[in-house]
């Protein structure tokens, strides 16, 4: 690993400041995922700015019913707190579906939503890879590509974003706050996220230096009957191979409204916005949420392995509305 | 080191030090750390502390797992650098003088481990999770989130399911951690 000063920030105007004097400099936070890709090679940056202790206990009501919840705050407080367990139950059980408890215990909000790809050649330097080395090749279209993307990808990358936590946060419509070279902003999730086009190098939105904050959900009551529901290879500490948040609001046995966003597909958390559109004024029936499911889905377009991920999701979504609208 | 800490070094081509205390099993080492040293590493390699194992040095084991303040962590992926104010406990700070922790007790009473390689991160990271069950923390398997956790065998399995056993010790470690759970 390459040698790297460390600094400490504890509020994020020092830490902006702290990055643009140092373009090779990256943000700490859990160091889950960072330390892990520098030991790899993967990354190897000059200078780390801690940021663990910049809006590390922030979790406050906002003025429009949502919740404001600091970047630094760890996974497992997250999903731990009663107003996330009770309103966005999706959320808390999102969190919780994913990595394990000692990891969720060190993992920030941030840093989860900035957390890098799994795929197998990203983590590989000895492999060519465009997310790592634009115009090096995409080695996993004709290779392992099992786990990696169904919709949304090119031909240039195949990659899903592995956050559990971020599918929950887009079906929300979160606002993420931003604080960078050029002030503060927001940018609301699934926006954040971008799909790879031929530049998968870039992730996000967000420009070198761009320190995440916080994020805001969103007042949603109906979130308050909603889930996350993950499959993967192992019963436990899995990534996902497929996963869903759903909320669905339902009155007279009639979708009123509903939100949707799928893990494991993509790039990025998939918002449906077909399929939310397909429901919106629909019976809450299984019938309707497979034309849902098929609505969105048609648009996929798996790889040679990764088919299967097709029926999978349909099936996913199927049973997870349909828990739901038996749920009193 | 603490508020704005600041190594001031940017920009390094040679290994970054940072002079630091570290509070491990409530005793206090001061120690010059390479800013790349994990927290495992420093245990192991410089504090002669080696209960904490190295299985994966990637966070997908589990026997590194001591207890930060509290609450358990991967030390295979914590950087020393960042823990100067922190207390630290490994599986060497877990008994009571000569009196072992009702866990390690019950490890040895159920048989829960063959190899003992990834008894240390057990053992720690139970302590962690029980925890966070008193504190009413839920997992994914809780079936009512807003009420109280109770740790039947699914929780305990779920709960744990961050230290993995070569030797495939698991039933009789649920056992163990059930024991003192109950
Ligand atoms: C064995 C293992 C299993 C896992 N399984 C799962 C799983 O099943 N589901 C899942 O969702 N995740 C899983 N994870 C991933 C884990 O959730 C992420 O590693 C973690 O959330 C990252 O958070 P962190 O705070 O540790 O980020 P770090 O590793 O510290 O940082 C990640 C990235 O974010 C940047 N960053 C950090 N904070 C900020 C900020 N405030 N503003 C801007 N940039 C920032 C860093 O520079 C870095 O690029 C797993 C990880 C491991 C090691
Ligand atoms: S899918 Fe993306 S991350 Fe994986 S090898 Fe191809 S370019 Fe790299
Ligand atoms: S050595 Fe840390 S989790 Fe395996
Ligand atoms: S007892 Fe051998 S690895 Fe668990």
């Amino acid at each position: 690993m390459r040698p790297f000063a460390y600094r400490r920030a504890t509020d994020a105007r020092a830490a902006v400041a702290a990055l643009s004097e140092q373009p090779n400099a990256m943000y700490l936070g859990g160091g889950t995922n960072l330390v892990d890709l520098m030991r790899l090679g993967v990354v190897a940056p000059e200078a780390l700015v801690d940021v663990t202790r910049v809006a590390s206990d922030t979790v406050e009501e906002t003025a429009g019913g949502g919740l404001l919840i600091g970047a630094g705050v760890r996974n497992s407080d997250l999903a731990a707190h009663p107003a996330v367990r009770r309103r966005y139950p999706m959320l808390a059980q999102a969190v919780l579906s994913g990595a394990s408890g000692q990891i969720r215990n060190m993992a920030t909000v941030g840093g989860n939503l900035l957390q890098r790809t799994r795929c197998s050649y990203f983590q590989d330097v000895s492999k060519p890879c465009n997310k790592r080395q634009p115009g090096s090749g995409c080695p996993a279209v004709e290779g392992d590509h099992r786990n990696l993307a169904i919709i949304g990808h090119s031909a240039a990358c195949v990659a899903t974003h592995p956050s559990d936590m971020a599918v929950a946060l887009a079906a929300l419509g979160t606002s993420v706050h931003v604080d960078g070279r050029r002030g503060v902003r927001q940018v609301t999730m699934p926006g954040l996220h971008r799909l790879p086009g031929d530049e998968p190098d870039r992730d996000t939105v967000l420009d070198p230096g761009d320190l995440i904050t916080a994020v805001e959900l969103p007042a949603l009551p109906f979130a308050a009957r909603s889930r996350y529901r993950k499959v993967r290879d192992r019963a436990s500490f899995a990534f996902a191979v497929v996963s869903v948040a759903a909320a669905l609001d339902v009155a007279g046995g009639v979708v009123r409204d509903c939100r949707i966003a799928f893990g494991g597909l993509a790039h990025v958390p998939w918002r449906a916005r077909l399929a939310e559109e397909a429901l919106r004024g629909s019976p809450a029936t299984a019938a309707e949420f497979a034309r849902a499911a098929d609505a969105e889905l048609a648009r996929a377009r798996p790889l040679p392995g990764n088919g299967f991920k097709v029926p999978l999701t349909r099936n996913v979504l199927v049973r997870t509305l349909t828990e739901l609208a038996e749920t009193p | 080191m603490n508020g704005e800490a600041d190594t001031t070094r940017w920009g390094a081509s040679t290994p970054v030090t940072v002079d630091l205390r570290l509070s491990v099993n409530r005793d206090e080492y001061p120690i010059t750390v390479d800013t790349r040293e994990t927290l495992l590493d420093t245990l192991r390699e410089r504090l002669d502390l080696t209960g904490a194992k190295k299985g994966c040095d990637h966070g997908q084991c589990g026997a590194c797992t001591v207890l930060v303040d509290g609450r358990r962590v991967k030390s295979c992926l914590t950087l020393t650098v960042t823990l100067d104010d922190r207390e630290i406990t490994t599986v060497e700070g877990l008994a009571d003088g000569d009196t072992p922790h009702p866990l390690q007790t019950a490890f040895v009473d159920h048989d829960a481990f063959q190899c003992g390689y990834c008894t240390p991160g057990q053992l720690c990271s139970a302590v962690g999770m029980l925890a966070e069950a008193a504190a009413g923390w839920p997992s994914v398997v809780t079936p009512d989130m807003n009420g109280a956790p109770r740790l039947d065998d699914d929780e305990i399995r779920e709960r744990m399911s961050g230290n993995l056993c070569r030797c495939g010790a698991y039933v009789n470690i649920v056992a163990a951690i059930g024991e003192v759970a109950r």
